[in-house]
């Protein structure tokens, strides 16, 4: 039925789209109106986009014969789908109270490029599998989408931490998670993001071949300026504040340099 | 069949008159015996609180005169006393019930307690078989109406008290209350309130740090907590997470330049400070140190002025969902009342 409707694995990713849209609107809708039903439909919307990502990439996983991760498009899907994945596992407390209605939006916008971009890059082709790419690739990944909940739980804290200050809770404060909960979210998902992130770095210098150092440089600056950040949260140096500050501002750098350097490539990055 | 309510609450009627009505929990049962041997009444149940005294009767007297049963059910009663009286009947009375359960009637708006008073009530009228078919659906809706209405709104949203506002506060910032460790400092009326406040949601590391060491004493008894003798409070200050502080001093105890050495002891935990007293015991220059969130009595009573604000705004969506329960109901009571034979039926007049 697909293949007569010219169905392509790509449509998954623009029903995806489509899913963490619902959730996203949904949940502005609630916070808007002041309408305390319940978060739960973000959080279908949310598993539904999982669902058609997980879709895509088995699909073009199965087309290509390796991890789906050779082009922007395919990087990007992946990443919401390595971040929607920690946020599914993070824990009830967290996803019922509002973490959906901040990830719907991180998610959309990631996937909105990924459709965009698709448009100007070539279709999947099988090429050969390097274990070492994939495993330095795919880590890397799934470090990024750690990185994007921690942004998002810094966001909350921040939010929170606002609100306290200013004296002048509003609704969200109090659908919002404890703020020292968020703290401790955003400190975990740190840690679980520079592991993987460690991993993945560690794997690139065994892929061979030769070493793009642009990339290498880039990518070696980020792991510094995320273990600087659990440097000074270990010693207590900096407020949680700025450690959630930092966590933002150090995501944000992973995603504007993203465009700028070829993170992954067919080609080894390290 | 009738139904009709009757009663004094605290709209219609002080203190002083409210007591002279109030049946208490012991002499329900038999409050409730002895109106049922009054001919007119079919069904009832009684409903006392401290603002209100309700009867809700079936009868099949649809001109049922209210104030002889009053005089005959508490003995005598002065004519003064009776004009404080407010009586309902049919769909008013219906939608009233609705209201009450869903705390649109109580003196805090929006308040959660008078819908388990309602249950109290209900369970002690069909313990003592007063109730049958009409009110054991009245009251079975009810119940349903008052939980429709909390969970599709947000009129129990907030606080509306200085001693709740502070400890939502906390909860926001700790989540758990249970390992945190609270300092009362100043064991006056206010900080008492709160305390329990405190205690009531769960707090159990609770200290209280007075210059009079007996009240202190007597307050942490009361809370189970413990007593500090009133020169060694800071030196509670590096493990505390909360402290609510309400001392007659003239100045500021708690200050920037006392708490900065012992801010880097804390490692990163927040620290949230609850100032009571008049004039205030601690610097305001606090409250911009990273992790210290201090909030006064003017703060917490703005947040309580607004929560309150915001529950009235929030009364119109009830008064919605609340007249399409009531119009249920009246379906429901046009339905029996034609599937009866008897042309005897119910009476509904739409008042």
């Amino acid at each position: 039925m697909f293949a007569a409707m010219n169905w392509s694995d790509r449509d998954w990713v623009e029903l995806a789209l489509i899913s963490y849209l619902i959730g996203f609107a949904y949940s502005v809708y609630s916070l808007a109106t002041n309408r305390f039903l319940t978060s739960r439909i973000t959080f279908w919307a949310i598993s539904t986009g999982f669902v058609f990502t997980t879709l895509f990439l088995f699909d073009r996983g199965h087309a290509i014969g390796r991890c789906p991760i050779t082009s922007r498009f395919e990087v990007l899907v992946f990443m919401t789908w390595s971040m929607v994945l920690i946020y599914l596992v993070i824990g009830s407390s967290y996803r019922l109270s509002l973490m959906g209605a901040f990830t719907a939006p991180v998610a959309s916008a990631l996937l909105f490029f990924a459709v965009v971009f698709s448009r100007s890059e070539p279709a999947a082709r099988r090429i050969k599998v390097n274990p070492w790419l994939e495993a330095h690739t795919s880590f890397s990944m799934v470090a990024c989408g750690a990185f994007a909940l921690a942004c998002i739980a810094g966001v909350m804290f921040l939010v929170q931490e606002r609100q306290l200050k200013t004296r002048q809770p509003s609704s969200i404060f109090y659908r919002l998670p404890p703020i020292t909960a968020l703290s401790i979210a955003n400190t975990r998902l740190l840690w679980v993001g520079f592991i993987l992130f460690t991993v993945g770095l560690t794997t690139g210098f065994l892929i061979g071949g030769r070493i793009n150092w642009v990339q290498a440089a880039w990518s070696i600056l980020v792991w510094c300026v995320y273990a600087g950040i659990l440097v000074a949260r270990i010693r207590h140096v900096m407020a949680a504040k700025w450690v959630a500050t930092l966590s933002i501002v150090a995501f944000s750098l992973l995603l504007s340099t993203f465009w700028g350097i070829r993170f992954i490539s067919d080609r080894p990055s390290l | 069949m009738n139904i009709f309510c009757f009663g004094v609450s605290h709209q219609t009627a002080n203190i002083d008159v409210r007591e002279r009505f109030a049946i208490p929990d012991s002499a329900l049962g038999d409050s409730l015996n002895r109106l049922a041997q009054f001919p007119s009444v079919q069904e009832s149940v009684l409903l006392s609180t401290c603002n209100r005294t309700e009867f809700y009767i079936v009868t099949e007297d649809s001109q049922l005169a209210v104030e002889p049963l009053f005089q005959d059910f508490y003995g005598s009663l002065a004519i003064s006393e009776l004009q404080h009286l407010f009586r309902l009947q049919a769909i008013p009375s219906i939608r009233h019930l609705f209201r009450v359960a869903s705390g649109l009637e109580s003196m805090v708006l929006g308040e959660t307690e008078i819908f388990g008073q309602v249950k109290r009530a209900y369970e002690a009228a069909a313990r003592s078989g007063t109730t049958g078919r009409i009110l054991n659906r009245l009251f079975q809706k009810s119940f349903h109406v008052g939980k429709h209405v909390r969970s599709a709104t947000a009129i129990t949203r907030g606080s509306v008290s200085v001693g709740s506002v502070a400890v939502d506060l906390a909860q926001q910032i700790f989540g758990d209350l249970d390992g945190r460790k609270i300092m009362i400092l100043g064991a006056g009326e206010q900080s008492e309130r709160t305390a329990w406040s405190f205690q009531s949601r769960g707090a159990k590391q609770l200290f209280v740090s007075n210059r009079a060491f007996a009240r202190a004493t007597e307050l942490a008894e009361a809370i189970g907590g413990r007593a500090i003798r009133f020169d060694d409070w800071e030196e509670e200050f590096r493990d505390l997470d909360i402290l609510v502080s309400s001392t007659s001093a003239p100045h500021a105890i708690v200050t920037r330049a006392k708490l900065e050495p012992v801010l880097r002891m804390r490692r990163d935990r927040p620290l949230f400070i609850i100032d009571l007293a008049m004039p205030r015991d601690v610097d305001p220059a606090v409250h911009e140190m990273d992790g210290i969130y201090v909030y006064d009595l003017d703060s917490l009573q703005a947040i309580a002025s607004r929560t309150l604000e915001a529950r009235q705004q929030e009364a119109q969506s009830c008064e919605g969902l609340i007249e399409k329960h009531v119009h249920d109901f009246e379906v429901w009571l046009d339905r029996i009342a034609h599937s009866r034979i008897a042309p005897a039926a119910i009476e509904c007049p739409r008042t």
